[in-house]
């Protein structure tokens, strides 16, 4: 378990620069999630991280020790891969132990920790099985037993759950949040799924073309995002945004405003927005309605329980003046 | 008509003039050289008509000692140039698989060979190992004196190298191609998790690489192999089977029995057992060496 510290680490591929001089501090024990839209530079990070990558300028620290330079067996990370990356013609056994076999571990000592791993992972039924012989899931527990026999200082995941049907992948966020809490060790995942990122990260690192927009904690990301960015990318639905040239009155001349879906009520007799129904989504606990008002332009609303309005029809939006985000230049001002 | 034939006739009338032409061309002649392998046929017509001779013909296969040589001589060659074959292709491949300089320029000028006609491949190496004065002989000749040189094509230790090494040179752009193909499908993250794990270069080759190569190994051993006991124009142009017999190989040894002697019968009766070892061969290295997936 290990610190991680990114100093002015920069990546250019070419003149073509994809991380601009950032900075980032992991916490030991974290569970920190870069998150942003693909292109962003999310991966590179986590690459340079685990030494696939090399940094064009800036240095890297693991538990204090500059590691920019160090070959990635020798830096203490383990990485789990989108693809998992399983050697087709080992055993999961085989693939699980590949790494201390590598390093010349005894073979008792070497079946002792792959033991115990697929117990964690609850693998041991499965220990003698080819990759292409199991499920999805299993695969993905494959590959962190692979991470975890290891006993890194730090657990890289590259978007290890998006070839996981929903079902599974909702599963396995809990899988890991709970592997987390057993281990207790320093884990960086990647991904572009922000249910992922709110529901399993301890800090959150939001980046969007190479620069960092906010690191915080989930709930602080959602509460007050410092960015109109991060306000649109944290938050499902996303945060509307309103249109007009001065869409609330209060507000300072030119600033962009933002409001939550579930941050809105709507009623049939009165309230600050008319707006005709675009179209009505029904998920079953809840529903999103979507309305275009002259006031405001597009609005999607979420609400409790089961709404039966038809498209077409008009309704009124009102929004929780203390829950609107206000930015102006780009950065926020109040909430 | 069966029923797995119907509604089929589009595809039935299209796979038609490539049946027709296999069957006219392999399935027939070969028919007719089981009958002959019966025979006393001669290649030129002749007053005393063609008799059934029953397993003559193959009684004295096994009893000829040139035939027996020739046996040896195509084994000799094909356990030389199959591994030899295979190293170089998958050496080259491995090359052209790596991000260096040029990679289109020396992808295109690696399967030049492969675009030569063998008669053409076999004039160049002829100049290669000319003596005294050709290429080869001009090396050695600056580490063993100006006097000295090497008959490679006449020397009975030296020929059957000679036609090894210029047969690997002609065609490893075929298993160099398809190994480039196989190296290529080959998951990027598998090296780099190799990398994680501590895997030297060698390392990833032989637990990453080789392995992935499984499927592609087969194939190319098989080919490669049937291929090297099919060897009949090299020794036909470079050595007429010499000297003293030690590059005649089997096909070499039928073409001279039913062309040169004209002795169709026994040449029939020669190709029907190349026929069966070549099957058998084949069969055996697809029965030992499954693919990945049927094991």
């Amino acid at each position: 378990m290990a610190d991680v510290l990114i100093q002015s680490v920069t990546k250019r591929y070419g003149t073509v620069e994809v991380v601009p001089s950032l900075n980032l501090e992991i916490p030991e024990g974290s569970f920190t999630v870069l998150v942003g839209p693909s292109g962003c530079g999310k991966s590179t990070l986590l690459r340079m991280i685990a030494g696939l990558e090399t940094v064009s300028d800036g240095k890297i620290f693991i538990g204090g020790t500059d590691i920019t330079h160090t070959a990635p067996s020798q830096r203490g990370v383990a990485m789990v891969f989108q693809s998992y990356a399983l050697y087709p013609h080992m055993s999961v056994a085989e693939n699980i132990g590949f790494g201390l076999r590598l390093a010349g571990m005894g073979k008792s000592e070497m079946e002792g920790r792959v033991r115990e791993a697929a117990d964690i992972l609850q693998l041991g039924p499965l220990l003698d099985r080819k990759p292409k012989q199991l499920s999805g899931g299993q695969r993905q527990r494959v590959a962190i037993g692979r991470a975890i026999v290891r006993k890194p200082k730090v657990f890289l995941f590259d978007e290890p759950l998006s070839n996981l049907d929903a079902a599974l992948r909702a599963q396995m966020r809990v899988e890991l949040s709970e592997l987390h809490e057993r281990l207790g060790s320093t884990m960086v995942y990647v991904t572009h799924d922000q249910v992922e990122a709110m529901t399993m990260a301890d800090q959150i690192v939001v980046l969007n073309k190479g620069h960092i927009e906010q690191v915080g904690a989930p709930m602080h990301l959602y509460n007050a995002p410092a960015t109109p960015f991060v306000a649109g990318f944290i938050g499902s639905p996303k945060m509307n945004f309103l249109q007009g040239p001065k869409p609330w009155a209060s507000a300072p001349q030119g600033a962009l405003i933002g409001i939550r879906p579930e941050h809105i009520t709507l009623s049939q007799t009165g309230g600050q927005w008319p707006a005709t129904v675009r179209h009505v989504e029904h998920l079953g606990g809840e529903t999103l309605v979507h309305l275009d008002s002259e006031c405001v332009g597009s609005l999607t609303v979420k609400v409790t329980g089961d709404l039966s309005a038809q498209a077409g029809t008009t309704l009124h939006a009102s929004p929780r003046p203390e829950m609107l985000h206000v930015f102006t230049d780009g950065q926020r001002v109040s909430a | 008509m069966p029923t797995i034939f119907k509604g089929r006739s589009q595809e039935l009338a299209m796979l038609f003039p490539a049946m027709a032409c296999l069957v006219l061309i392999i399935v027939v002649p070969f028919c007719l050289s089981i009958g002959f392998s019966f025979t006393d046929q001669r290649l030129m017509p002749r007053p005393i008509p063609t008799r059934f001779v029953g397993l003559t013909n193959y009684e004295r296969m096994f009893a000829d000692r040139l035939f027996w040589q020739a046996i040896g001589n195509t084994v000799l060659f094909t356990v030389l140039v199959v591994p030899f074959q295979l190293m170089i292709s998958l050496c080259v491949a491995m090359a052209l698989n790596a991000a260096i300089p040029f990679r289109g320029l020396f992808r295109t000028v690696s399967i030049l060979p492969l675009l030569l006609p063998i008669t053409v491949v076999v004039a160049i190496w002829a100049v290669l190992y000319r003596i005294p004065t050709g290429p080869l002989n001009t090396i050695y000749q600056l580490f063993a004196g100006p006097e000295a040189y090497i008959d490679f094509v006449g020397g009975s230790d030296t020929a059957m190298v000679a036609i090894v090494v210029l047969s690997a040179w002609a065609t490893f752009p075929y298993q160099m191609l398809i190994y480039l193909a196989g190296l290529q499908d080959v998951p990027g993250d598998l090296y780099e998790a190799a990398e994680l794990d501590g895997a030297t270069a060698w390392q990833r080759f032989r637990f990453v690489t080789w392995p992935c190569l499984r499927n592609v190994n087969i194939f190319l051993l098989i080919i490669t192999t049937i291929q090297a006991l099919k060897l009949f124009t090299q020794v036909s142009v470079m050595t007429k089977g010499g000297p003293n017999g030690s590059t005649t190989t089997i096909i070499y040894y039928l073409f001279q029995q039913g062309f040169t002697s004209q002795k169709i019968g026994y040449a029939s009766a020669i190709s029907v057992f190349f026929f069966i070892a070549v099957t058998t061969i084949a069969v055996l290295q697809r029965v030992f060496l499954k693919n990945e997936g049927e094991q």
